[in-house]
């Protein structure tokens, strides 16, 4: 029987090997914050700060988009301003106002807590925020739907 | 409250290094109204795995050795209450940190986050000075008074020390360095280079207690660009912290202190 080429006990090797690091998420590390599962106001307001900045830099492009279809003609903007002008389209425009809302309302006390200034308020000024984004988008649902 | 035993059925993390894939293995378990996760992973292990490997010593939240992800919320498991949970529980690793196998991550990335002037012994009582030597003199005076004893006359007064008012010091002796933290921190996905909630709390420790660290030191380690500032203040590691340690709060503190020179014990307050 030969003798063993080094003194190691089988699979010494292995353990320097890296293991697999879990995250939260649904896919890759990088979507953690996504992840609104188990997660208390501050992590959820994470999530929704981001999601609404990522809608109004969506909106912001889509706007320009929609512009730019006066240079094809008068006949292509009163067909897309028909559209547009449509109930169910006018109410998602209120969903735009709540996310406006939010994000910059949330923003404020962002810059508050991230500072040092005002920590121990900090729950109570994230429902505020939310509360009063939620007042504000139902403001304008019922303004662009004309009620008001 | 009632003795009975029921069954709870546990989805259970297995990882084995050379074993390939990894997996959930599912166990039932017989549960009794007090019974805590760390209970069940046990049992699973004495009566139906063996090779089940998990973390743990003191049984009483103390050692921080038994941190791990019970249906997605970090718990210390001795202290996770099985009645709290549904009739499946699922028992993953913490994340954001290796994993050796089954339950058990590697924790020397979570700990080399740490200042290296991080005092390893730590004090659980104030520095002492002329000022506590007198405080502590009219507290032996009070003692001797309230139990007729004459504690000046003791041969062993002078190694009594009166114990500060408790207000005035907010110990991150309450950290036992779980890791909860920084499995829960939703920047620590994202970026291996952010040093974490606990590193950054130890950081604005040693400002209370510099030790002869300097406090510009302090500073300077803690504004790195994976410091204070890739904190997003989504306040999840004060949440899952079992300690009450605030470590959110801490940062936001060491954050004043950056932006406005201040040390304003009063915002950790919470």
């Amino acid at each position: 029987m030969s003798a063993p080429a080094t003194n190691e006990l089988p699979g010494t090797a292995e353990r320097d090997l890296p293991g697999p690091i879990h995250h939260k998420g649904p896919g890759p590390a990088e979507s953690g914050w996504f992840d609104p599962r188990h997660r208390g106001h501050g992590g959820r307001g994470l999530a929704l700060h981001r999601i609404t900045g990522l809608v109004i830099v969506l909106y912001l492009y889509l706007h320009l988009g929609v512009l730019s279809m006066l240079l094809i003609g008068r006949s292509s903007w009163s067909s897309f301003l028909s559209l547009v002008t449509a109930k169910s389209f006018l109410a998602l425009e209120a969903v735009l106002i709540a996310a406006v809302a939010f994000h910059g309302l949330n923003g404020i006390r962002v810059a508050l807590v991230g500072s040092g200034i005002a920590v121990p308020r900090e729950q109570g000024m994230f429902w505020i925020a939310t509360a009063l984004a939620i007042a504000v988008g139902i403001f304008a649902a019922l303004h662009v739907l004309g009620v008001l | 409250m009632s003795d009975r035993t029921d069954n709870r059925r546990f989805r259970v993390y297995r990882y084995k290094r050379g074993d390939g894939a990894e997996r959930f293995d599912e166990f039932d378990v017989p549960v009794g109204p007090h019974s805590s996760v760390l209970d069940a992973l046990r049992w699973i292990q004495l009566h139906l795995d063996p090779s089940l490997a998990m973390r743990h010593s003191c049984l009483h939240a103390s050692c921080g050795t038994c941190g791990m992800q019970v249906d997605g919320r970090e718990e210390l498991a001795c202290v996770c209450w099985v009645q709290d949970q549904g009739t499946q529980i699922t028992v993953e690793p913490l994340a954001n940190l290796p994993i050796l196998t089954d339950l058990v991550v590697e924790m020397t990335g979570f700990f080399e986050r740490f200042p290296h002037a991080h005092p390893i012994i730590r004090s659980s009582e104030p520095p002492v000075s002329e000022d506590s030597d007198a405080e502590a003199t009219a507290h032996h005076a009070e003692v001797a008074l309230q139990t007729d004893l004459t504690l000046h006359h003791h041969p062993l007064h002078h190694l009594h020390r009166a114990a500060p008012p408790a207000v005035d010091f907010v110990r991150l002796e309450d950290c036992i360095e779980c890791g909860l933290c920084l499995s829960a921190c939703p920047v620590a996905s994202t970026s291996h280079e952010y040093v974490g909630p606990a590193a950054l709390a130890a950081a604005e420790r040693l400002l209370e207690e510099p030790r002869g660290v300097k406090r510009e030191d302090v500073l300077a380690w803690a504004s790195r660009p994976e410091g204070v500032w890739r904190c997003h203040v989504s306040f999840e590691c004060t949440q899952a912290c079992p300690a009450d340690a605030i470590p959110a709060e801490r940062i936001m503190a060491l954050r004043r202190q950056l932006m406005f020179g201040e040390n304003d014990d009063k915002e950790k307050e919470r």
